[in-house]
């Protein structure tokens, strides 16, 4: 469904990744591993279009996004809940949600995901109507991902969705992450922090591919 | 009593011309972060949209006042947005990725081109802005009298804020406005295409430039090429005491300044007129730089 390969990025003469590929099919949970700065976030963000490649190519189902812009990527079907959440604070939680649905015209379906995502979190619906700056950071993460789920992707990335949250909320996350997996029959990149993994068995690591192990576990 | 109500209603109606002005400054450094300049030069084409059209469109209508006012404010809105979209299109848009500072020269030297362009074009001599509002006396006493000009100015100023606010928090692109100023990557990870917001915020804030290039001939019927260039910096003066990016701040601001001008130019002397919005500025920028509403949190993104 996804294959990027021979991925190079380079922040001016920093080069932050040199030579990443790997591969992820329909229907998977694909975990991404790496120390701090093996540039996970950079290959995130390079899918999603916000960084721009220096080399390599990004296919998704068939189309080549590499440097496309963002907001055509998420048209295309590629979500993701970015590090460190980036909710808008200064958006109330339905609008932060709607923005999500920013791309989309049906309403009735609208209001399905909308309903999926109030299901799996209900924390957010009662919260509706408060400001998303005001949220808690577990609370942010779930608009996080409720926002990227709003887009309907078909792909989800998910950059380090345990990033600051206490470990009770970190299980009930991947617990939601499974579900959204099972139930909207989302494919999931999920990166996460090296040594917190906590799907088991499902979960398919792309950490075990060869490319990936090279880019990731390798250096650093 | 009756000589402080007619300064107030002239320091609302000169603050409803520095609101409307400075909304354009806020909303553009809300999505760019960066001083746009030549917006007062904005206001003056507006104006001068105005001078142009207004003279052909009252005849076209019969010369109802009613139906050509709203008229050529509309025109003059329109051919601001066009200005606003096109600078932002060709000059600051190739220079998004380069350092601000680039971006900000770029911006005086627009301004500069649309101040002597306007000069070559429009000529440099003031012209007579025509009678495009009704001027009727609705009050007259010996302390007080009241014209229905500024009434019709600060109502239009009203009106047009109010369907600001209602494009910016309840329709979608406002909404995606306001998620662009607070984080732009966030933002277009939501299929948001930035520059089609960008380019709106351009329409929003040039034609309040336009109608407050047209309200303000009305007020004060002399207009001219370099008129744009101190209700622009008063302007400016009025959106960082609001709170640079804040939006009802910017209106608040606006008035405020108005209001203090007037009363300095009524109560103390003419001369301080200029001198006391930056005075404002100098104190703003020492003691409270984030403005009334603006946040205390540092800048993001
Ligand atoms: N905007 C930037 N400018 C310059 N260098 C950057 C930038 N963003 C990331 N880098 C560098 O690129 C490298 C990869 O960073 P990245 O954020 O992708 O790592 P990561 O694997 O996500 O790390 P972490 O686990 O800490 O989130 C790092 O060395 C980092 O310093
Ligand atoms: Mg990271």
């Amino acid at each position: 469904m996804l294959t990027v390969e021979r991925l190079e990025v380079r922040y001016g003469g920093i080069h932050a990744i040199k030579g990443v590929s790997l591969s992820i099919a329909r229907g998977q949970i694909a975990t991404m591993l790496g120390a701090n700065g093996a540039g996970k976030t950079t290959t995130l963000r390079t899918i999603s279009g916000l960084v721009k490649a220096s080399r390599g190519t990004i296919r998704f189902e068939d189309v080549e996004l590499t440097n496309r812009p963002p907001h055509e990527i998420v048209a295309l079907g590629v979500g993701q809940a970015p590090e460190g959440r980036m909710i808008f604070a200064n958006l109330t939680v339905k609008e932060n949600l709607e923005m999500g649905a920013y791309l989309r015209k049906n309403r009735a379906e609208i209001q399905n995901d909308l309903d999926f995502v109030f299901s799996i979190f209900p924390r957010l619906r009662e919260r509706i109507k408060q400001p998303g700056g005001t949220l808690s950071g577990g609370e942010q993460q779930m608009l996080a991902i409720g926002r990227a789920l709003m887009t309907r992707p078909r792909l989800l990335l998910l950059d380090e969705p345990s990033l600051g949250i206490a470990p009770i909320l970190v299980k009930t996350i991947f617990e939601k992450i499974q579900e959204i997996n099972r139930e909207l029959g989302m494919t999931i990149l999920l990166v996460v922090e090296t040594g917190e993994l906590m799907i088991e068995g499902k979960a398919s690591e792309i950490a075990k591919n060869e490319g990936v192990r090279k880019a990731y576990l390798g250096e650093t | 009593m009756s000589e402080l109500l007619q300064q107030i209603i002239n320091g609302i109606s000169l603050g409803s011309i520095y609101a409307l002005i400075a909304l354009g400054y806020t909303m553009v450094y809300g999505v760019l972060r960066f001083i746009n300049f030549p917006h007062g030069d904005a206001f003056m084409v507006g104006a001068f949209v105005g001078y142009y059209a207004a003279p052909r469109i009252v005849p076209l209508v019969g010369g109802s006042l009613l139906i050509a006012g709203p008229i050529t404010l509309l025109l003059s809105m329109l051919v601001c947005s066009a200005l606003g979209v096109t600078i932002e299109k060709l000059a600051y848009r190739p220079l998004r990725p380069r350092p601000k500072l680039t971006i900000l020269i770029t911006a005086i030297g627009i301004s500069l081109f649309l101040e002597f362009g306007g000069q070559l074009v429009f000529g440099p001599d003031p012209k007579s802005f025509p009678t495009l509002l009704p001027s009727a006396v609705i009050i007259n006493t010996p302390n007080l009298v009241l014209r229905s000009t500024p009434v019709i100015v600060i109502a239009t100023t009203v009106g047009l804020m109010l369907l600001l606010r209602f494009i910016v928090m309840k329709t979608k692109l406002g909404t995606a406005m306001r998620a662009v100023s607070y984080n732009q990557s966030a933002a277009s990870l939501m299929g948001i295409n930035i520059d089609t917001v960008i380019s709106f915020t351009f329409v929003l804030g040039s034609s309040l430039a336009a109608a407050a290039g047209i309200l303000y001939g009305s007020l004060y019927p002399s207009i001219n090429p370099l008129m744009g260039v101190f209700p622009g910096l008063k302007a400016f003066i009025s959106a960082v005491l609001g709170g640079i990016g804040n939006i009802p701040g910017a209106a608040i601001g606006g008035f405020i300044i108005g209001l203090i001008e007037t009363f300095v130019t009524g109560y103390l002397s003419p001369t301080y007129r200029d001198a006391i919005a930056f005075g404002i500025l100098i104190l703003i920028l020492l003691f409270k730089p984030s403005g009334i509403l603006g946040r205390a949190e540092s800048e993001k993104v």
